[in-house]
């Protein structure tokens, strides 16, 4: 197994940096908007997300929340092993607002598609977006395209994309690794 | 990635402490899904359960149902009183007729201690036992350490004593082994006459007094007189089992703790507890009755994750 690094630190902080950004190009001052991470690994980035929006660009009025899919995913019972629920933290409705998922790396879709149909227990939201730091190209088996991207990769499907956290893994990087 | 040691849930005493952990933990996220708006998840839609009750039950039987279809399984239930057992179907042609509509899960009560052991060594379902006579109720037990876990944190520790019909109760045995397991102290109290003969064996106390049983407990589980399993004459008669062994405000108050009142339900008011005391302040009663629906959804969910496809 070998490993080649794709984004550094230093090049992470900027496309948080800039997709923050983005969010508020299109989104202002978030009275309407909501941010949901998808657990277990889109919440890091959503955290990160919500921290640089609230310190660096002063939105005070941000709401957050963590979706767990694990329920709601289409593959139960078809892998050898089971999944493992995380925490749903949501606590407010999402009636008539503007939700933006928020995932570390978007491959086949399928977990935005189980993302789609678990947010409706919350309401019907007004319109949903999606927001992934790495969008790995041409391995999609829905038709889900990311709004905003950090970073688009041609991975074929014996690679990895890892995407890894100061706060869970001890640094910000995003590596690819190749199974030998 | 966790998963059930076990295929089916036949009692505690199958289970490990890990298998008692996952369950708890799954039931926190369920807990969460049955407080949103929509309570349903589509996991199981692909999956039959038969819920077959040899006995008389409205909330385990109710409990169940409600977790199968928050989980968008397909549910048949069925009562023996209107059923082929009573023209003579033996257990085994039963279920198995039943099966033959391809269903994937059996829930079971059954007046036989091990019904529920010896279907699943003769049908191709996952069984989860909702009681086997005076034997075991492991969703019960399940759903109790729930709900300590709840109010006071952890089970680990704590002290807990089960007051009254040990001996014909299926819930107590459950409760022992699964409080145990998870390093609790148990003790029992009721008529001494109503108390299995060998209960040290399971490492639990007897303490025939009320009063002091309750200055040494965290938690008291309050049983029901099982007036229907009682052949012959266990205490002379039901007002003086109340002036031992019933709980009251006063009892309560003259405590110098503060303690949690259980009871699995049905509630004899004004036996093994009054009123004031079934819902007053440190009585869980209806907050059981809530985690029951999680911690059988959970329990559902774990088992057909294992059932192959």
């Amino acid at each position: 197994m070998s490993q080649k690094i794709l984004l550094n630190t230093k090049e992470v902080n900027i496309i948080l940096h800039r997709l923050a950004c983005q969010l508020i190009e299109k989104h202002l001052d978030f009275s309407n908007t909501i941010l949901i991470g998808i657990q277990p690994r889109g919440t890091f980035l959503a955290k990160r997300l919500t921290e640089i929006l609230k310190e660096e660009y002063k939105i005070s009025d941000l709401k957050l929340g963590l979706l767990d899919i694990t329920f709601f995913r289409d593959d139960f019972r078809r892998t050898e092993k089971p999944f493992e629920a995380n925490q749903t933290q949501i606590d407010f409705l999402v009636e008539d607002k503007n939700v933006v998922f928020i995932d570390d790396v978007l491959y086949t879709g399928r977990s935005i598609r189980a993302a789609l149909t678990a947010i409706q227990s919350f309401g019907r939201p007004k319109s949903i977006e999606l927001l992934t730091l790495i969008d790995r190209r041409f391995s999609r088996d829905l038709p889900i395209q990311p709004d905003y991207r950090g970073r688009q990769v041609d991975a074929i499907n014996n690679e990895k994309v890892l995407v890894k956290w100061k706060e869970k893994d001890g640094e910000d990087a995003v590596y690819i690794e190749v199974k030998s | 990635m966790k998963e059930l040691s076990v295929n089916h849930l036949l009692g505690i005493k199958y289970i490990n402490r890990n298998d008692i952990n996952l369950i708890l933990e799954t039931a926190d996220q369920f807990k969460e899904v049955i407080n949103r708006p929509i309570k349903k998840v589509p996991s199981l839609r692909d999956i039959t359960i038969a819920n077959i009750f040899f006995e008389n039950s409205t909330r385990t039987k109710l409990s169940f149902e409600l977790a199968q279809k928050r989980l968008s399984a397909d549910v048949m239930s069925f009562s023996s009183a209107q059923s082929s057992v009573k023209k003579g179907e033996t257990l085994i042609d039963t279920v198995n007729n039943i099966l033959a509509m391809k269903v994937d899960m059996v829930v079971m009560r059954h007046s036989s201690p091990g019904a529920a052991h010896f279907l699943s060594q003769h049908v191709k379902a996952s069984i989860v036992n909702a009681g086997d006579g005076a034997h075991e109720h492991p969703t019960q037990a399940l759903l109790d350490s729930y709900t300590i876990r709840e109010k006071l944190g952890e089970v680990a520790g704590k002290k807990v004593v089960i007051v009254g019909d040990i001996l014909h109760s299926r819930v107590a045995l459950s409760n022992i082994f699964a409080l145990q397991m998870q390093g609790a102290e148990v003790k029992v109290c009721g008529p001494k006459t109503l108390i299995p003969q060998y209960i040290n064996s399971l490492g639990v106390t007897y303490e025939p007094n009320l009063i002091k049983a309750l200055e040494w407990c965290d938690v008291a589980n309050m049983l029901r007189v099982q007036n229907e399993r009682l052949d012959v004459s266990y205490f002379p008669n039901t007002r003086e089992y109340t002036q031992q062994f019933g709980l009251t405000n006063e009892i309560l108050n003259n405590l110098n703790k503060e303690i949690v009142v259980m009871h699995p339900g049905p509630i004899n008011r004004g036996v093994e507890i009054t009123s004031d005391v079934a819902d007053g302040n440190h009585s869980v009663i209806l907050d059981q009755v809530e985690n029951g629906v999680a911690v059988r959804m959970a329990v559902i969910y774990l088992l057909a994750s294992k059932i192959q496809n």
